[in-house]
């Protein structure tokens, strides 16, 4: 409902809510999220030389096999029951890198695999990762459409 | 020590970019849905306009591994693509550069499902 | 205006009470009190939903052993859960092949039954009932948050459904009682127009309030005539607001005197956030350690408000603020 529409008497109430309830712990909220977060990013570091250097991938194949072998990495610590234990203690710094994406698929695939492979697994599987890629999708399109638009002009 | 600097420039701007996600977390009632369509956005229109490409010479893993990489990753595809096959590179572009994270978190997913159980917390 | 409050006529005896909590909820500060403590979550069933049901059978199969009362001879069974269309109370009583209804009042439910029975039976149309309500940790996570496995975080504010179920017998039989039904509150619903999903003990504090304040006004009482006025699962922070908003409207409310459910099964240790909900916290804390206490003679009268937090993954996703309401049930000592 909109704030404004509030009457007074419930717009005193939220300011004494407010008073009541603690705030979260900021500052270990984010030295968590910084050091999982950082953590995760220089795993893929390496890994990114690892198929640079070690693999010899070419320039671009580096970057799908560190995305690959971080999505493995978060699919198989959502499915051994650790990624949640990480989010709870991370926040943003588990849910923001790419294995925060590959745990939005894996966990609801796994919860619903009780309701069928079809509706349950293959439905729920994009519950977090469908809206992203609509969006993130969509916007890409119109950047492109945008680019070419751009490049026809000039 | 060129390695060391290497992984901890992208320890540091990693970090920090999931502090951004953090500060939203605690302080909105964003759910972590949306806050990841939002960093795919943000991360598509801030390498349309030029601004990330540089973040990502420069921090490497640590800018392309959040999911503001993933929008970059999917915005870069899409502007290559309409620089090689016009308008309908624009269109595929995206999803071309991006296929190998999306492909491969959809079969390690239905695999997860059909191996492992939800657990209970406690 | 019409009163909310009924004061029952016959004696209403709780015959037999039965509790049955979860593995984290018996490690819980009220843990010794419970009937049984689970092992397992999942308790050899296939899904969390069909053992969210073979818990809440277990507790009302032993409520009736404790009463002596053959599960034929039951002739109200009502009960409620949070979950969509109420699948453990019904897969529940489909075992028992008694008179069932359920019912939805979330985390309130199991007083909400409570004054069901009582009315069915003050009015002579049933000799007995049972009461009963559970909620189960994995299945209200899945339904109305996220699934287990995903990596979130809570804020403070948020609460821990507990998995537990309680169950009560209600009869008119003369033979000497724990406690007796003495009178219930139907409650109104109340929106303060909170729309924070996480911070449902805020959001049910006002209709906790105008329960409490209904039954004072009914019955003339306040907190000097009860050993203890227990709220259900407004958690440490609501419970605060409620003493707050009493305060507000000029009652006195001594603080050893309010006690909440949610704020008592879990310690802080245990990192329940803001303290446990759900139907099975009221349902199993009232059973396991309330009629206990009346039992064992340390309370002579006992105000129970439970409170339950009425908003839908719907409602919640199309912005809509959360409805609380409140129900009382006076409880006292047989005697």
């Amino acid at each position: 409902m909109n704030n404004d529409k509030k009457t007074a008497e419930h717009r005193r109430y939220d300011r004494m809510v407010k008073a009541m309830t603690p705030g979260s712990d900021d500052l270990h909220g984010y030295i968590r999220a910084f050091w999982v977060g950082g953590l995760i990013c220089a795993i893929g570091q390496v890994l990114s030389l690892f198929g640079e250097k070690v693999l010899g991938l070419p320039e671009g194949s580096d970057g799908m096999f560190t995305s690959i072998a971080l999505i493995f990495l978060g699919v198989l610590l959502t499915g051994l029951g650790v990624y949640d234990d990480i989010g709870r203690y991370a926040g943003a710094g588990s849910i923001v890198p790419i294995t925060g994406f590959a745990n939005s698929m894996a966990a609801p695939a796994i919860e619903f695999r009780r309701e069928g492979l079809v509706l349950g697994v293959g439905a729920k599987l994009f519950t977090v990762a469908g809206p992203v890629l609509v969006y993130g999708l969509s916007a890409s399109i119109a950047a492109g459409v945008a680019w070419w638009l751009i490049g026809g002009m000039a | 020590m060129d390695l060391f600097i290497t992984l901890l420039k992208a320890f540091v701007v990693g970090g920090l970019i999931c502090c951004v996600g953090q500060a939203l977390l605690m302080h909105t009632q964003l759910t972590s849905a949306r806050i990841l369509v939002l960093f795919v956005v943000s991360g598509v229109v801030l390498t349309a306009l030029g601004l990330y490409k540089p973040l990502v010479d420069f921090a490497g893993a640590g800018a392309t591994v959040p999911l503001l990489g993933f929008g970059y990753s999917l915005a870069m595809g899409a502007m290559q693509g309409a620089r090689s096959d016009g308008l309908l590179g624009a269109v595929t572009g995206g999803l071309v550069r991006t296929a190998a994270g999306i492909a491969s978190a959809v079969i390690f997913g239905l695999a997860a499902s059909l191996i492992f159980k939800p657990h209970a917390k406690r | 205006m019409m009163k909310q409050t009924i004061a029952f006529n016959r004696r209403l005896a709780l015959r037999a009470r039965a509790s049955c909590v979860g593995p984290k909820e018996g490690q819980g500060p009220l843990g010794w009190c419970f009937d049984r403590v689970l092992e397992d979550d999942l308790l050899g069933q296939a899904t969390w939903e069909l053992a969210e049901s073979e818990m809440l059978r277990r507790t009302v199969a032993l409520c009736l052993e404790r009463g002596n009362l053959p599960p034929d001879k039951l002739e109200l069974l009502a009960s409620g859960d949070l979950l969509n269309q109420l699948m453990p109370s019904c897969f529940m009583a489909r075992a028992f092949g008694r008179p069932f209804m359920g019912l939805y009042g979330a985390c309130s439910t199991f007083v909400e039954a409570m004054i069901l029975c009582g009315a069915m039976i003050d009015g002579g149309y049933r000799r007995n009932a049972v009461c009963a309500a559970s909620s189960h940790f994995c299945t209200a996570e899945r339904q109305f948050r996220s699934p287990l496995e995903l990596g979130t975080q809570r804020p403070p504010s948020a609460q821990w459904t507990a998995t537990a179920a309680g169950a009560a017998l209600i009869d008119t039989d003369k033979s000497p009682a724990a406690a007796r039904l003495t009178g219930g509150t139907i409650g109104r619903v109340i929106d303060y127009e909170v729309t924070d999903a996480n911070h449902m003990g805020a959001a049910m504090a006002p209709a906790v309030a105008d329960t409490i304040l209904a039954h004072f006004a009914d019955t003339g009482r306040d907190f000097r005539d009860f050993d203890r006025v227990i709220t259900g699962d407004l958690g440490w922070i609501g419970r605060n607001l409620l003493k707050a908003l009493l305060e507000e409207r000029g009652v006195a409310v001594p603080d050893e005197k309010l006690a909440d459910c949610g704020a008592s099964l879990f310690s802080q240790e245990q990192d329940p956030h803001a303290g446990g909900s759900g139907c099975g916290c009221v349902a199993s804390v009232s059973c396991g350690y309330v009629l206990r206490r009346i039992e064992e003679g340390a309370w002579e009268r006992v105000l129970l408000v439970a409170s339950g937090a009425l908003l839908s993954p719907t409602s919640s996703q199309q912005g809509q603020s959360i409805p609380g309401i409140a129900y009382a049930a006076a409880l006292e000592a047989d005697g």
